[in-house]
């Protein structure tokens, strides 16, 4: 299968204070690759870079043989859609709010969207439930709906790559999973590229098939879970003692948490 | 589909026809008052005093009326779309500031013989415009644009221009006094029709150029990073919609004088009514800031006649009074 993703030496961040460096790694067409790694490790900064928010000084990155950094950004916008952690609280309602995906889509005369755009909004507002929510205004959802009205939002752009950053950080386990379960199936479906910052190394070890782990600007780890979410990685980058374990039903690994309590009595046993 | 922009589409229709009520209203109201049918009479003989009157006097007060109202309204709620705040309005940024400064300037320094009639306007016009490219200039660092900061250098930028205001006003003499605070309280009374076509034809092309970001700026209602991820280039969106803001009131305050209030009062009335959707609130604010700018001039002229008041007097005090009664009655939501 072709990369589709290609971080090719990339250097990139804020001039003076944060840098990534030497960034390397290949993404697969369809797959769903975890980017995970302690706070301030550089997760969000590779984020920005692809998103174009940041210039990258050194290398590129290549979007199915594109150089990101030459597209416009509309062009980009066609290609990647961004859900991101912070919900879009606005005072509009969530069928205007999905209809925004067609924006990239529309040249500077079209002041309305045409019956298509309506058609694929409304779909992708029924597949990912919040359909009967049209009507309502953004700032009136919970935080999940908010979530999964972003994610209709995002597929309504009709992307090759789902960006998201930690999506399910402010929700409980049940939205939690409803969301990734979501998102997995739409991977799977649609064969969507989906490429997730997330912070909980249990889902991300669950529903990824690969991972990248960053430390400190740089790629520490990058592989299949099992390779990547082992006690020697985690604790060098996280500075955690952990118990990794296989998860006996979907064989992937799951991590048990030790506090530091704990970890004396044990070792004064 | 019948549903969703109807009661937009209905707003719009009962503006205009607000619009043409205020037109006629403004037409017959005054020293000499004339019916409908009087109306329809004149305008079809095209002879004697009362044409003269209506030709010559009202009509270019109208049209003066419709296209600041019109150009005042649309550039606050562009500029409440690009800062994401519903307390900007054209005068926050100092422009209306730098422009009485461009005028006090002119009149106290003696400069009106150089261009005559249009000095007063183009000194207006080229204050409200350097004060404009001051903000800006000062807003961009390491190329990129800043609106926070810009909101706060364009205030500071109007306190310096109110300063220096009055410090040419306590030293000049009765006379340019009088002068500057009669312009600056601002008239729709501008005999020449020139500059009165001028301003029209600017308001409309305002109107026409901001509609093209219609859509990016409902995007910028998400916040300036998600409009970009939406593919809507900010950094230039927000360029030309401060320019077309700026340029369409500098243009207004030149010709009218400053008049207050109206690009804070109009586009916040709307947005209660028919919503923040700017593909219908741009032409709602253009057609609600003419109607509500038409109908103060009448007043201004009748209410004390045969003298006139300053239109501003007018606008602050309805438009205040009207605003604070609806925002209290309203069930005003916080975001």
């Amino acid at each position: 299968m072709p990369e589709f993703i290609i971080v090719n030496n990339m250097k990139c961040g804020y001039s003076g204070s944060f840098m990534l460096e030497q960034i390397n790694f290949e993404i697969e067409k369809g797959s769903f690759t975890g980017i995970i790694g302690p706070n301030g490790s550089g997760k969000t900064t590779l984020f920005k870079a692809i998103t174009g928010e940041i210039l990258i000084k050194k290398g590129n990155i290549l979007l199915n043989s594109t150089d990101t950094s030459t597209m416009s950004p509309r062009k980009k916008a066609r290609k990647i859609a961004i859900v991101t952690q912070n919900t879009e609280a606005a005072d509009i309602s969530v069928g205007d709010y999905v209809l925004m995906g067609r924006m990239p889509y529309k040249s500077h005369f079209q002041l309305f969207e045409n019956k298509e755009d309506e058609v694929l909004a409304n779909k992708f507002m029924e597949l990912t439930g919040v359909f009967k929510l049209k009507n309502k205004l953004m700032c009136e959802l919970s935080g999940g709906e908010q979530q999964l009205a972003a994610i209709a939002r995002a597929l309504t752009q009709e992307p090759n790559l789902l960006l998201l950053d930690e999506p399910t950080s402010h929700l409980d386990i049940s939205h939690q999973m409803q969301i990734l379960n979501l998102i997995q199936q739409l991977n799977e479906n649609l064969n969507l590229t989906v490429l997730m910052i997330i912070h909980d190394l249990n889902l991300a070890g669950e529903y990824c098939d690969y991972l990248v782990m960053m430390n400190n600007g740089e790629v520490f780890a990058k592989g299949k879970p099992e390779e990547v979410l082992n006690y020697k990685n985690i604790e060098k980058v996280y500075k955690t003692v952990v118990i990794t374990q296989e998860n006996p039903f979907s064989k992937k690994p799951t991590i048990l948490l030790v506090s530091a309590k704990t970890l004396n009595g044990i070792r004064n046993d | 589909m019948r549903g969703k922009y109807f009661k937009q589409g209905i707003g719009i229709l009962v503006l205009l026809i607000l619009l043409i009520l205020s037109i006629l209203l403004a037409l017959s109201v005054g020293e000499i008052n004339f019916s409908i049918k009087e109306l329809v009479e004149i305008s079809r003989n095209k002879t004697g005093i009362e044409y003269t009157i209506i030709s010559n006097i009202r009509f270019p007060r109208i049209l003066l009326g419709l296209s600041v109202g019109g150009a005042l309204s649309l550039a606050g709620v562009i500029l409440q779309g690009v800062y994401r705040n519903p307390l900007v309005e054209p005068y926050t940024l100092g422009i209306s500031g730098g422009a009485a400064l461009g005028v006090a300037i002119t009149i106290v320094f003696n400069l009106n013989i150089v261009l005559g009639l249009y000095m007063l306007p183009l000194s207006g016009f080229l204050g409200a415009i350097s004060t404009v490219f001051i903000v800006y200039i000062l807003s961009i660092s390491k190329n990129r644009f800043n609106i926070n900061k810009m909101l706060l250098i364009g205030v500071m930028i109007s306190f310096i221009s109110s300063s220096s205001m009055m410090f040419l006003l306590s030293t000049t003499t009765a006379e340019n006094l009088h002068s500057i605070v009669f312009w600056i309280m601002g008239s729709l009374d501008e005999p020449n029709m020139l500059l009165v076509k001028s301003v029209f034809y600017a308001s409309i092309a305002g109107l026409c150029i901001t509609y093209l970001f219609a859509n990016p700026l409902n995007a910028l209602r998400l916040g300036e990073s998600k409009a970009k991820h939406l593919g809507v280039n900010t950094s230039f969106t927000i360029r030309v919609l401060f320019i077309t803001a700026s340029v369409l009131t500098g243009i207004s305050v030149s010709v009218a004088g400053v008049i207050g209030f109206v690009g804070l009062i109009i586009p916040h009335l709307l947005r209660l009514v028919i919503g923040s959707d700017y593909r219908i609130l741009l032409l709602a604010s253009f057609l609600g800031g003419s109607i509500f700018v038409i109908v103060c001039d009448v007043i201004s002229r009748t209410i004390i006649a045969p003298n006139e008041l300053p239109i501003g007097v007018i606008t602050g005090m309805i438009g205040g009074l009207v605003f604070i009664v609806v925002i209290s009655k309203s069930k005003f939501k916080n975001h």
